[in-house]
């Protein structure tokens, strides 16, 4: 921002354009407000129909027509949701896993993008396209014999059978590698020539200075293990082990379906810490992704 | 060593730019110093940061790759599995009955119509999203980036089973919404005619704030001079966004296009929840047949397909880049 203003007072443009164009910042085209507020709409709309719904009392969601704002407002699907389908146990699964698997691949994505980026060492074109390589690998490949193996363990019936095969993903290496790389050199010889040894250095130089990275890839593997669902539905054998997703689904197929309330509730519960981590670290979450994408 | 002067801190911009050059050149003779003596620790230093992602990467991604070829090329059944040794190599038999099987077949041309349509419908709706919210909306730019990428980061589950109401044939908010404009609305999921368009404009709704926010941040990184100097030459919108915009958004597109495609051809959890594939197979995805498959014990059968969408993501890939990539 700082060099546009600077370019902005050093260019040729009239007080008019510049006023104009203050106008246009602060504002924008306001004849596009009308049919971009009309598609804003259209994308929350499900979100607010799944709010309203969770609040309603049962015989309200089918009424027809459908009332929007709930002219009785009730906890009761949330109650009977905490109560029949133990999603307390599914909560804490998804925490859990979602955590393991979030820090799994910070730091060994953050340890392997470090020596990728920077350490010079026979082997690295290797192993970089390796990685890369397998980022195309639909899941549908590895996850029949994952399954095997996972099974041959003796992990189905644990979450850690959950947690094991998605510590360590191909795309957190490519992010870590390109943030990395754009750190600078001197930092690092300059650790050398002081005697920091190798490994302090990731540890006490890369790791801090990563951070905006860590944050961006804690965000994206944080929401992709709170959201996946076909592995958990294959592995989980038990309703212990089901996560959030699985035990939705289930019961959005089962007889509980007819219970329109008590499913929009679950949907809440399964958006609510999705949407916190997403508030908190947006800014994060669109640097990185810049990093990655247009580099 | 002059590729390194160029090299800065994101944000630091070219400020130091004519005190740097001394510094830097006493820096390099540094570094040259240094990594004669310490080549052997920095190998070292750098298996030991490698091996832990390494060793889960072999185990769980390199191993079932391979696993997941030869059980394509063996007939492995699930009631083998305690005595691997008894399968016998088939060649390409299971792939021949594979494309012999119209239900695959038809999976298949279910998945093709997903990525052909919706591709295409969802990195056009996210540029247009972007392109809008960057010239049009000022001070409300932060709300509709969050409303435009609520549905990313929401659960698939969790959205089919909003969906799911939505579109309930009776009591539904669509057909509600149809019935005071006086029209019929249709049974949408159980209705082979509506169920796999449904799920197509479902996952541009969902996807397109990908788009958009890869996007804007592609968008805001055009330099304001380039757009400053060619309003000066006189170029208009229009132009100043084909000629100097669009290709500076080439490789975001790029990126949106293939990761958006690599998920668009693994299409699985939106019928799984919705429509169980049906009616009539008609929202059945080449992946919820391998599911399937798998469910049946055909292990042989599942890895196959999967193989299959593996040719098809790698067929798709390639062909972006030719079209998308950079012309210089």
């Amino acid at each position: 921002m700082s060099t546009l203003s600077a370019l902005r007072t050093a260019g040729p443009g009239t007080d008019r354009t510049l006023r104009r164009r203050r106008i246009r910042q602060n504002w924008g085209h306001p004849w596009l407000y009308l049919p971009l507020f009309g598609c804003l709409l259209l994308m929350v709309a499900p979100f607010l129909w799944m709010l309203s719904g969770s609040f309603k009392p049962e015989a309200d969601i089918r009424r027809v027509p459908p009332v929007l704002v709930p002219t009785a407002p009730t906890l009761a699907s949330y109650r009977q949701l905490f109560s029949s389908l133990d999603f307390t146990t599914m909560f804490a699964n998804s925490v859990i896993v979602a955590l393991a698997v979030t820090a799994g691949n910070l730091l060994f994505c953050s340890m392997l993008g470090y020596a990728l980026a920077k350490l010079d060492f026979p082997g690295r074109r290797a192993v970089f396209s390796l990685v890369i390589g397998t980022l195309m690998v639909p899941g549908l490949v590895t996850f029949v014999p994952l399954y095997v193996l996972v099974a041959n363990m003796k992990l189905t019936g644990s979450l850690l059978g959950l947690i094991l095969p998605f510590l360590a993903a191909p795309f957190g290496v490519f992010l870590m590698r390109q943030f990395i790389s754009t750190l600078p050199d001197e930092l690092i010889d300059a650790a050398r020539v002081d005697g920091c040894r190798e490994l302090a250095i990731y540890w006490k130089i890369i790791l801090p200075l990563a951070r905006p990275a860590l944050a961006t890839l804690g965000i994206i593997t944080f929401l992709g293990s709170w959201n996946n669902f076909l592995w958990p539905l294959v592995v989980a054998q038990n309703a212990d082990q089901y996560t959030l997703p699985v035990g939705l689904a289930l019961a959005s197929s089962g007889q509980d379906f007819t219970r329109f309330g008590v499913l929009l509730a679950g949907a809440v519960i399964v958006l609510l810490p999705v949407m916190v981590v997403f508030l908190l670290f947006q800014r994060h979450f669109v640097a990185g992704i810049a990093t990655t994408g247009l580099k | 060593m002059t590729s390194m002067s160029t090299k800065t801190l994101p944000g630091r911009g070219d400020t130091h730019e004519p005190t740097a050059a001394q510094p830097d050149r006493s820096a390099g003779r540094r570094r040259l110093a240094v990594r004669s003596t310490a080549r052997g620790r920095q190998t070292r230093a750098a298996w030991i940061l490698a091996a832990p992602f390494l060793a889960l990467f072999l185990a769980f991604m390199l191993l079932p790759v391979v696993w997941s070829l030869l059980m394509s090329l063996t007939d492995t059944q699930s009631a083998d599995l305690r005595t691997p040794l008894n399968v016998s190599f088939t060649g390409f038999d299971t792939y021949v009955r594979l494309f012999e099987d119209e239900q695959f077949v038809h999976a298949l041309r279910n998945t093709a119509v997903f990525v052909l349509v919706g591709l295409p419908l969802t990195l056009a709706t996210g540029l247009a999203a972007a392109v809008a919210l960057n010239s049009g909306i000022g001070r409300f730019r932060a709300v509709f980036r969050v409303g435009f990428y609520l549905p990313v980061i929401t659960s698939v589950v969790a959205i089919a089973v909003v969906w799911k109401t939505l579109l309930e044939p009776r009591a539904g908010l669509v057909n509600t919404v149809l019935g005071w404009f006086g029209i019929d609305g249709p049974a949408w999921l159980a209705d082979t005619r509506f169920a796999l368009p449904v799920m197509i404009v479902m996952a541009v709704w969902r996807n397109l704030g990908t788009v958009m926010i890869i996007m804007l941040a592609g968008l805001q990184s055009v330099p304001q001079s380039l757009m400053e100097a060619a309003e000066l030459d006189g170029a208009g919108a229009w132009q100043r966004f084909w000629r100097v915009t669009f290709p500076l958004l080439r490789p975001a597109l790029l990126l949106t296009a293939v990761t958006t495609g690599i998920g668009y051809l693994q299409f699985f959890d939106e019928p799984f929840v919705m429509t169980d594939g049906g009616p009539l197979d008609s929202t059945l995805s080449a992946t919820m047949y391998a599911y399937n498959q798998f469910g049946n014990g055909n292990y042989d059968v599942a890895s196959a397909a999967g193989y299959v969408v593996f040719v098809l993501i790698i067929a798709l890939t390639v062909l972006q880049f030719r079209v998308l990539r950079d012309k210089d």
